[in-house]
C-alpha cells in the first residue's frame, strides 16, 4: 500500500493540491473568500447548472438507449454476439477527440444527416448528449449486462408460477436483482459525462461550457488560477460525493445473489416481440455507434482523385510547406505504442499493489484509499499538467521536459481500471491455499507464483488490455505534455484537424482510424481472454 | 510489510529506476551542460506554441554555425504556452520563448518572465514594431487579422466586397459574415480588438449589435469559420460553408493558393483591407535560462535574414526586419495593409478580460 500511496502522493495529490493552493494563497494569505465570491458569479452559475443537467440527461438517455441492449446482450444468442460486444466497446476507449469528429462527421454541416435529411445537430445540445450515449454504451452493457446474464431466470419463472403478471414477476424479482448495477453504471456515465471535456469542447460550441472545459479555459486562457482553483474544489466535492454513492451501491452490490453461469441462461430469440427487440437494439447500434465509426473510414478514404489510401501514403511524410509536425504523422503511432507500453507497466504495478492492498485489509481508511484511486477519473487533466510544472521542476525530479510525464499521466487514469478490474478476483483467491503451499514448504514466492499468479493471470491481463488501451486513446493530458517531436496518436489527429487544407483533414481521418483499429484489435484480444465466472465492473 | 509485497515493491523501484535512467539518457547532455562549471553547454532550448515551424535547413545551418543543438518544446496555443511560462517563472523548461504578441505582451512583462537583451541586428527591425524599450522582448514577426471573402460569391452577385468595419453592418453584408470567439479563439479576439480601436472604449458595443443585427455567426474557432463555414476556402467548399465573409489572415489567400492542386493563377479569396487588427509576436530570453549565450545566439538568428525570410512560408506571418524580402507568393498573392488598427498593449492587459466578458454576454449569449 505504501507504493501506491507514495505514487498518488507525488504524481497526483501534490501536484494537484500545489496548483491549487497557488490559486487561493496569495501574498496576503490565504483567500478562502474567493470561493464564495467565484461561486456567486452568474456566469459560473451557468456552468454549474449546464454541466450538472447535461450530465444528468445524457445519464438518462444512455439508460433507455442502452438497457435494451443489456438485456439483448445478456440473454439472447445470436451470430457476431462477440465482434459485437466489442465493437460497442470501441467508442468507450476512442479519444474523445475522434469522437468529436466522427459525430461532425454524421451530424454537422455537410455530413451524413445534412445530406440525406438536412437536419444538423452540431453546436446543439443533442450533438453533446448522442456523443456521450455513443461513448457510455458500453459501459452499460457491460456493467448492467454482465449481472443480467448471470442472474437465474427461474427465480423470474417462479414468482409467474406463484400467479405474479409478467410485469410485476419482473418488477419484483429481476429489478431488485439488477438495481444495484443500474446503479453502478449510471454512477459511472455520470461520472465520465460530469467531466466531459473534448467532446463538449469540440461539438458544443461557443455556447455550451462544462465545468472542466471552464477549469482549461481560465487555467490554460486566462491564467485565473484562483477561479481555477475553486472550479478544482467544486469538481472535487461532486466527485466526492458521485464516488460515495457509488462505494454504497457497490457493496450492496456484493451481497450474495444467486448467480448462474451465462451459458445457460442464453438463448435464440422466440416469437416477434423478442425478435422485434433484438433488431431494435442491433439498429440503434449501427445508427448510433457503427454509422460514425464507419463515415470515419468513408472519410478517411475519400481523397482527391478518387477513392483510395492517398492521406494515409501522406502520413508518411512530414506535411509538405504545412508542417504540422517536426516528423511524419505515421510515427505518431510507435510513439503511442510506446507510451502505452510503459503507462500499462507503471498502470499494472501501481493498481496491482493497491488492489493487493485493498484485498486484504478493509476498514473505513481503505475504502478512502478505494476512493482516492477514482479521484483521477474526475479531475481536469490541464489542473494535474499545471501541477506538474510547478512542483516536478527540482532534481531529482525536473520531470517536466521528459518524456515519462505522459505514460506517469496516463497510468494515473489507467490505475481504477486495473484495480477495479483486479479486485473482485483477488478477493475471491482462498488465502488457505497459499498458507497450504507453505505448510508444504513453498517459500513465499514460489507460493505466490504457484497459487495467487495462475488466479489472477487472466485479470491481469485484462486490466492491462484496459490500461493499454486507455493509454492509447488518453488526449487531455496528453496534449498538455507530449513532446513536440513525439506526438501521440490523438495529438497529431487534433493538430491535423487544426489546420487548413484538404490534406490535413484527410490525414487525421486516416490516423483516426488506423487508432481505432489499434483499439479494437487490443479489445478482441480482452474479449478472448476474459474469464465468464468473474464480473468485473467493467 | 510480507514478502509479497515486498517483492513487488522491489520490482516497481527497479522498474522505476530503469525508466527513470532511460528517460534520463536523451536528457544527460542538457543536465551537465546545465550545471555552471560547464565550459559550454551545447543544447539551446526553445519553448513556443504549436504554431512554431522553421524549414529543417535553416535551423540545421544555425546549429552548424552556432555549435549549439536547438530542441523546440511546442506546448499548446499561444495563450497556454505564455502561461505556463509564467507558472515556472524563474526555473524555466527552456532558455528562449517564442510565441508572445501584443495581446499578452503586458501580461509576459507584468510577470518578469524575461532578462533585457538587445538582440544583434535589432537595427533592422522597423521601428514600429519595437514596442518594449527595454528590450525584454525582440519583434520577430507581424501579421494581420482581417476579413477575408470569397471573390466568386461577389463577383456573381455583382456586389463589392466589403472593405471596412463600417461596410459591414450595411444591409447588403446581412448574414453573410462568421467569426470565432473572442473567449477561445486568437482571431476572434483580433477583430473584437479591431472594432475597439476603431471605434473605442464604448462605441464599439454599439457597433457590435449591429454586427449581430446584421446576422453575424460566432463559432467556436478558427477551423470550424474558415474550414466549415466559410465559402471561399478548400475546406468550406467540400463542406457547403455558404458564408462569403470570414475572420482570418491576410496572409490567408497566398496559403489557399500555396494547397490547392494545381495551384491557381490567382488567390479565391481575398482580404477586406479596412477591417485589419496587426498582430506582432515576440521572443525572449528567459529569467533563469540554463543556457544564457546560447539563449542570445538564438534570439540573434531569429532576426537574421534567413529565418526572417523562411518564416512566411512556415508560419503564414511577415518579416519585421527591413532586409528580408517576402516569397513571391505573398507578394502576387498577398495584401499589404497601410492602416492596421492596433491598440497599445498596456490597454489590452487592463481591459481584455472585461472587454471579452461584455463582448460574450453581448454577442454569445
Amino acid at each position: 500500500m505504501a507504493v501506491p500511496l507514495a505514487f498518488f502522493g507525488l504524481f497526483f495529490a501534490y501536484p494537484v493540491a500545489a496548483i491549487v493552493g497557488r490559486g487561493l494563497k496569495t501574498d496576503a494569505g490565504w483567500q478562502f473568500g474567493r470561493i464564495g465570491e467565484v461561486l456567486a458569479r452568474p456566469d459560473i452559475a451557468d456552468v454549474l447548472w449546464f454541466t450538472t443537467w447535461q450530465a444528468f440527461a445524457s445519464t438518462l438517455l444512455t439508460l433507455l438507449i442502452a438497457l435494451p441492449g443489456a438485456y439483448v446482450f445478456a440473454r439472447f444468442e445470436f451470430p457476431g454476439k462477440q465482434l459485437l460486444r466489442a465493437v460497442v466497446t470501441v467508442p468507450f476507449v476512442l479519444p474523445t477527440v475522434v469522437v468529436g469528429t466522427a459525430f461532425l462527421a454524421l451530424v454537422g454541416r455537410g455530413g451524413l444527416l445534412d445530406e440525406l435529411v438536412g437536419v444538423r445537430l452540431d453546436t446543439t445540445v443533442w450533438a453533446i448528449l448522442l456523443a456521450h450515449v455513443f461513448f457510455n454504451y458500453a459501459v452499460v452493457v457491460r456493467t448492467v449486462g454482465g449481472l443480467w446474464a448471470q442472474l437465474d431466470p427461474r427465480q423470474e419463472e417462479a414468482a409467474r408460477v406463484l400467479g405474479a403478471g409478467r410485469f410485476a414477476a419482473w418488477r419484483r424479482v429481476t429489478l431488485p436483482a439488477l438495481a444495484p448495477s443500474v446503479a453502478a453504471a449510471s454512477l459511472m456515465v455520470f461520472l465520465f459525462t460530469f467531466s466531459s471535456f473534448g467532446v463538449v469542447l469540440i461539438l458544443g460550441g461557443p455556447a455550451y461550457s462544462t465545468l472542466e472545459v471552464e477549469v482549461y479555459r481560465q487555467t490554460a486562457q486566462l491564467l485565473d488560477l484562483s477561479t481555477a482553483a475553486v472550479l478544482t474544489m467544486v469538481q472535487f466535492a461532486a466527485l466526492g460525493g458521485i464516488l460515495a454513492v457509488h462505494a454504497w451501491t457497490v457493496r450492496k452490490r456484493e451481497t450474495a445473489l444467486r448467480l448462474v453461469d451465462p451459458g445457460r441462461t442464453t438463448h435464440r430469440p422466440r416469437g416477434w416481440a423478442q425478435r422485434t427487440l433484438l433488431g431494435g437494439v442491433l439498429l440503434t447500434v449501427a445508427l448510433l455507434i457503427v454509422a460514425p465509426l464507419a463515415v470515419l473510414v468513408e472519410r478517411s478514404f475519400d481523397a482527391p482523385g478518387g477513392y483510395g489510401f492517398g492521406f494515409y501514403r501522406a502520413l508518411q511524410e512530414v506535411g509538405a510547406g504545412g508542417g504540422t509536425f517536426l516528423v511524419p504523422p505515421l510515427e505518431a503511432i510507435w510513439n503511442s505504442l510506446q507510451y502505452a507500453l510503459a503507462a500499462t507497466a507503471i498502470a499494472l504495478v501501481i493498481g496491482g499493489l493497491a488492489a493487493a492492498a485493498l484485498t486484504r485489509r478493509a476498514g473505513r481508511f481503505v475504502r478512502g484509499f478505494d476512493a482516492l484511486l477514482m479521484l483521477p477519473l474526475g479531475v481536469s487533466a490541464v489542473t494535474v499538467g499545471f501541477g506538474f510544472l510547478i512542483t516536478l521542476d527540482e532534481p531529482p525530479l525536473d520531470l517536466r521536459t521528459s518524456w515519462i510525464l505522459v505514460p506517469l499521466a496516463q497510468a494515473l487514469v489507467g490505475v481504477p481500471f486495473v484495480v477495479r478490474t483486479m479486485l473482485p478476483v483477488l478477493r475471491a483467491v482462498d488465502g488457505r491455499l497459499r498458507e497450504a503451499a507453505a505448510v508444504l514448504g513453498a517459500s513465499p514466492l514460489r507460493a505466490w507464483r504457484e497459487v495467487d499468479l495462475p488466479l489472477v493471470r487472466r485479470a491481469l491481463l485484462i486490466a492491462a488490455g484496459f490500461a493499454f488501451a486507455i493509454s492509447l486513446g488518453e488526449f487531455g493530458a496528453t496534449v498538455f505534455i507530449a513532446r513536440p517531436d513525439r506526438p501521440t496518436l490523438p495529438v497529431a489527429v487534433a493538430r491535423l484537424l487544426g489546420r487548413a487544407g484538404e490534406m490535413n483533414y484527410g490525414q487525421a481521418m486516416a490516423l483516426s482510424t488506423i487508432l481505432m483499429l489499434v483499439c479494437a484489435v487490443s479489445l478482441l484480444v480482452l474479449e478472448r481472454l476474459r474469464p465468464d465466472k468473474t464480473s468485473g465492473e467493467f | 510489510m510480507s514478502t509479497t509485497k515486498k517483492i513487488a515493491g522491489a520490482a516497481l523501484a527497479a522498474a522505476l529506476v530503469t525508466t527513470l535512467s532511460a528517460c534520463g539518457g536523451g536528457d544527460a547532455k542538457d543536465k551537465s551542460a546545465g550545471t555552471s562549471d560547464a565550459p559550454k553547454s551545447t543544447t539551446v532550448t526553445l519553448v513556443s506554441h504549436d504554431s512554431f515551424n522553421v524549414t529543417d535547413t535553416v535551423l540545421k545551418e544555425f546549429e552548424q554555425q552556432s555549435g549549439y543543438t536547438v530542441k523546440v518544446l511546442k506546448s499548446g496555443d499561444a495563450g497556454a504556452a505564455l502561461n505556463q511560462e509564467i507558472l515556472t517563472k524563474g526555473s524555466p523548461r527552456g532558455d528562449v520563448f517564442f510565441g508572445v504578441d501584443n495581446t499578452l505582451l503586458s501580461r509576459a512583462l507584468d510577470n518578469g518572465i524575461f532578462t533585457p537583451y538587445e538582440a544583434k541586428g535589432l537595427g533592422e527591425v522597423k521601428p514600429e514594431f519595437q514596442l518594449d524599450k527595454e528590450h525584454r522582448v525582440t519583434p520577430i514577426d507581424s501579421g494581420d487579422i482581417c476579413v477575408n471573402y470569397d471573390k466568386a460569391y461577389f463577383a456573381d452577385k455583382k456586389i463589392a466586397p466589403p472593405q471596412t468595419l463600417d461596410d459591414l453592418i450595411k444591409p447588403e453584408y446581412k448574414n453573410l459574415l462568421v467569426t470565432e470567439n473572442a473567449a477561445t479563439s486568437s482571431p476572434g479576439l483580433g477583430f473584437l480588438l479591431a472594432s475597439v480601436g476603431k471605434y473605442g472604449d464604448e462605441g464599439w458595443k454599439d457597433y457590435w449589435s449591429k454586427l449581430k443585427a446584421n446576422g453575424v455567426e460566432v463559432v467556436d474557432g478558427w477551423e470550424q469559420a474558415y474550414n466549415e463555414r466559410f465559402s471561399g476556402s478548400a475546406g468550406g467548399k467540400k463542406a457547403k460553408g455558404d458564408r462569403p465573409l470570414v475572420v482570418s489572415y491576410a496572409s490567408s489567400p497566398p496559403v489557399e493558393v500555396l494547397y490547392a492542386e494545381p495551384q491557381p493563377a490567382e488567390a479565391p479569396t481575398g482580404v477586406a483591407t479596412g477591417t485589419c487588427f496587426r498582430q506582432t509576436e515576440f521572443a525572449g530570453l528567459l529569467k533563469g535560462a540554463k543556457n544564457v549565450e546560447g539563449g542570445k545566439a538564438l534570439v540573434d538568428f531569429l532576426i537574421s535574414k534567413k529565418f526572417q525570410e523562411d518564416m512566411p512560408l512556415q508560419m503564414f506571418v511577415n518579416p519585421v526586419t527591413k532586409d528580408a524580402s517576402l516569397p513571391e507568393l505573398f507578394t502576387k498573392h498577398g495584401v499589404v495593409v497601410e492602416k492596421p488598427t492596433s491598440v497599445a498593449p498596456e490597454t489590452i492587459a487592463k481591459n481584455r478580460e472585461q472587454w471579452v466578458k461584455a463582448w460574450t454576454s453581448l454577442v454569445v449569449k
